[in-house]
């Protein structure tokens, strides 16, 4: 066990380089020209332009650009941003702990309440509950989620008043509750079809009739036997979605106005600030990797036969 | 116990990926009483600066509104372009205009106790020109005797301060320019020509973050990504005394949000309406909404190295002008938000004169058509438009395009880049197919500023690579006459000249738009789109 998780962590390395030079290169080849764009529709200034890209590091060739911010970033130095020469690390730091909160929120209501409807439908299915979560979910997934934030936000906000249409402070958790079932919205949908489907099929395992012949009681045959041998499509998909929380809230956070990485990540893609694109990306890399480290171990904790070496 | 084994592993992988903390709090807001509270606070919808908060550093509107709010320069104009003095007594030209003499008022301070002198300005000047300093504003200063000096195009400067500014005595110091400008003393309007404290200079990055300024308010805070905070100050000598507590300049990613918010008071006003709501704000706001006179102007200008329009007879780009229908595009795409341009120069600057553009910026799809097919037709009867797309203007250019093909049969497409960084590009590599969307906003509120500066030969503003030697010697008279209002007559000569031209074809002028909250009253803006911050009153809670 101890192995095999060396051995995953050893081969993030070659992972890590890869994205990180694959969206230093691609930043590089967006056009347009982050500090010529400083002085926006007016003229920029030669010697200016100059002495920044100097600063920065950018007009060296691309390559060495590359090596400089790999070395830099081993001793845990982002490198600075184009406008406002600010520590990218800055940056960073005061995004992520917010979409960190958003997607934690966000993802433990779909956990909890997404596997609640599809335990709920997967056991009595065909019947009334059953049909309504089917159509629930339906709905949530075919309705884009701008549509839903921005109701969420006019009916909630704007007409009765009961939030702030947007979040007034990101760091406060009472504020982030709205934009935080929104973002897990789509997200509940699929982990309840995924247990309801997966739940569906388990029912009618061996395991089950005997757990039943045995005479074990409902609410335990359910949890221990039939929900933990159904979830490992779940887990699989609950592992991957933490990312696509944290990262992909561009919509969401735009929305409600918080300030976290997908925000971040926008702006910087609007302004062609590579070192903070590069920075949010890594991060959001590792972020993935972990992740799906832990889903896999997660696979033999649900399931004994599972064994890693 | 397999399974139990395995949890740990996964609880210590888990602390490596995840650590959060959490915090709790939330405001509210209630009603007003009708009665005005002097120390109550202003909250602003703003976004995060782009840089750091030092006057010759700012030029986005983020910064500036702020900086604008902290500092008070040595002018200012009114409503009608007029300079109005406010840090300075008189700033006053000798006959050439090329030695200035700025008298300030006596006993102004610093919001940190220091006297606001000559040398203020002085040093504050210099300093931000020298490019090691790297302020972005530094081109400012280069109509002064020695920029280039200190400031040279390529390598490193030779001098450390301008020869062209003197300190006479603690309250006067002389600008001598290269060049005899007649209305300099609008460009002493901008913010590179504030005046700081010796700290600044000293310890610039502690300044770029908590500013010390002469002007009605004292900074208090910036919470980076959230709020600016700035309190009014109770010793500000100025005429501008502010009329509430402070601003709250809160951050905001999107105007949309903004704009949400501002329907519930959540923020008391916001300098633009999102063109999505431009049709509905007015009945969400009623009497609350804002719509004013902004100097500003959207044209679309032939790139004249471009195939299409290299020999064009001038007849021609008249024809395309004459088919655009000005009017109900801005009554269908701006919802009414804009109006026609009759010439080169917005309104509410100095020398503005209606009219200008004559029956050329007219509909007329009949003499369209005639003079596009005098001056021999377009190349390959098509044209294209250049816009960037990341901001809402394919509607407008399609508009355009479609009023132009309909009118004189020329095929008029649009022809968008990814976004605003994408577009300057091109532009700045001379790479236009044919047209491209512009618009310029007023640097000082003078029309020399919408013509010499966008329409002479070779100046940085002037993309289409235009070049009519007879607009050139006209701005040149322009420039040596010998008062303001001379020269702004010459300007408006300059001006007729270019109906022969055609340097760029008007369409409109813009206007501010904005609303205010339930919480305020007095909000006004002025014609560069600022809001006077200093006016507003907020009502008691």
């Amino acid at each position: 066990m101890g192995r095999y998780v060396a051995r995953r962590l050893l081969q993030m390395i070659p992972v890590f380089i890869g994205t990180t030079l694959l969206i230093f290169i691609m930043v590089n080849v967006l056009p347009g020209d982050p500090v010529r764009a400083l002085w926006g529709d007016k003229p920029p200034d030669p010697a200016q332009v100059a002495q920044i890209r100097h600063d920065r590091g950018l007009d060296l060739p691309l390559w060495q650009q590359y090596l400089h911010y790999m070395g830099g970033l081993l001793q845990g130095d982002f490198g600075k941003t184009i406008a406002g020469n600010r520590p990218v690390l800055d940056e960073i730091s005061q995004a992520f702990p917010v979409s960190m909160r958003l997607a934690s929120m966000a993802w433990t209501f779909e956990l909890i309440v997404g596997i609640t409807l599809g335990v709920l439908a997967g056991v009595r299915r065909g019947r009334f509950v059953d049909n309504t979560v089917t159509l629930f979910t339906l709905l949530v997934i075919s309705v884009p989620i701008f549509v839903i934030g921005l109701l969420c936000q006019l009916f909630f906000g704007n007409e009765l008043g009961w939030i702030t249409p947007t979040v007034q402070d990101s760091e406060s958790m009472s504020q982030l509750l709205v934009p935080a079932i929104v973002l897990g919205m789509v997200g509940l949908a699929y982990v309840a079809r995924l247990t309801r489907t997966s739940i569906a099929e388990n029912r009618s395992a061996d395991y089950m009739r005997t757990a039943v012949a045995k005479g074990l009681p409902r609410q335990r045959i359910v949890t221990r036997h039939l929900l933990r041998n159904s979830l490992i499509p779940v887990v699989t998909y609950l592992g991957t979605d933490i990312g696509t929380l944290m990262g992909g809230a561009v919509i969401t956070e735009g929305i409600f106005n918080v300030t976290g990485v997908g925000n971040l990540l926008f702006q910087a893609l609007a302004r062609r600030e590579g070192a903070v694109i590069v920075g949010v990306v890594t991060v959001l890399v590792i972020v993935y990797l972990i992740a799906s480290l832990i889903v896999d171990l997660l696979y033999a904790v649900l399931d004994p036969r599972i064994r890693y070496a | 116990m397999r399974g139990a084994k395995s949890a740990k592993w996964v609880a210590i992988a888990g602390v490596v990926a995840l650590t959060a903390t959490a915090c709790g709090g939330g405001s509210d807001s209630g009603g007003n009483s009708g009665k005005v509270d002097p120390k109550g606070i202003v909250s602003y919808a703003n976004g995060e600066p782009q840089n750091a908060l030092q006057p010759a550093n700012t030029m986005e509107a983020y910064g500036s509104v702020v900086i604008n709010s902290l500092f008070t320069g040595l002018v200012n104009y009114d409503k009608q372009g007029n300079i109005t003095y406010e840090n300075a007594e008189s700033v006053t030209p000798d006959k050439s205009n090329k030695v200035w003499t700025v008298k300030l008022k006596p006993g102004w301070k610093f919001h940190n106790g220091e006297a606001v002198t000559a040398k203020s300005y002085v040093d504050a000047w210099n300093w931000s020109a020298d490019p090691a300093n790297g302020q972005q504003n530094s081109a400012w200063y280069r109509d002064i005797v020695g920029y280039d000096k200190v400031h040279p195009e390529k390598g490193k400067g030779t001098g450390k301060t301008m020869s062209g500014l003197k300190v006479v005595d603690d309250n006067t110091f002389t600008i001598t320019l290269n060049t005899g400008i007649p209305y300099y003393a609008y460009k002493l309007v901008y913010s590179p020509f504030y005046p700081l404290p010796s700290g600044a200079l000293k310890d610039p990055k502690k300044f770029g973050e908590a500013p010390v300024g002469n002007g009605p308010y004292k900074f208090k805070s910036w919470d980076h990504k959230k709020s600016i905070q700035v309190t009014a100050w109770p010793q500000y000598k100025g005429a501008n005394k502010p009329k509430n507590g402070g601003v709250n300049f809160k951050a905001y990613t999107t105007p949309q949000a903004a704009y949400n918010d501002l329907r519930s008071d959540n923020v008391d006003t916001m300098p633009i309406i999102p063109d999505s709501e431009l049709a509905n704000f007015k009945q969400d706001f009623g009497d609350r909404a804002i719509e004013q006179d902004f100097s500003a102007i959207n044209t679309v200008n032939p790139a004249f190295y471009s195939k299409t329009f290299k020999d064009m007879d001038v007849k021609v780009i008249q024809g395309l002008s004459m088919a655009i229908d000005r009017d109900t595009i801005a009554k269908q795409t701006f919802a009414g938000t804009r109006e026609s341009a009759s010439g080169w120069v917005a309104k509410g600057v100095k020398g503005y004169k209606a009219g200008a553009c004559g029956e050329f910026c007219k509909f007329n799809p009949k003499k369209a058509k005639q003079f596009v097919k005098d001056g021999g037709g377009v190349p390959g009867n098509k044209i294209t438009i250049q816009y960037n797309a990341d901001q809402p203007h394919e509607g407008w250019v399609t508009a355009v395009c479609n009023s132009i093909t309909k009118s004189t049969g020329v095929k008029c497409t649009g022809d968008p880049k990814t976004d605003f960084q994408a577009d300057t590009e091109v532009r700045d590599k001379k790479q236009v197919k044919a047209m491209y969307r512009s618009g310029w906003v007023l640097d000082y509120p003078f029309n020399g500023n919408f013509l010499a500066d966008l329409y002479g030969t070779g100046v940085d503003g002037n993309k289409g690579g235009f070049s009519d030697k007879k607009f050139d010697e006209l701005t040149k008279k322009a420039d040596a006459a010998k008062t303001i209002d001379e020269s702004a007559a010459l300007y408006q000569k300059a001006e007729k000249e270019l109906v022969n031209t055609f340097p760029g074809i008007p369409l409109w002028y813009n206007k501010t738009l904005s609303a205010y909250s339930k919480n305020v009253k007095g909000v006004e803006f002025d014609q560069a789109g600022d809001p006077v911050l200093t006016d507003i009153e907020v009502f008691e809670k």
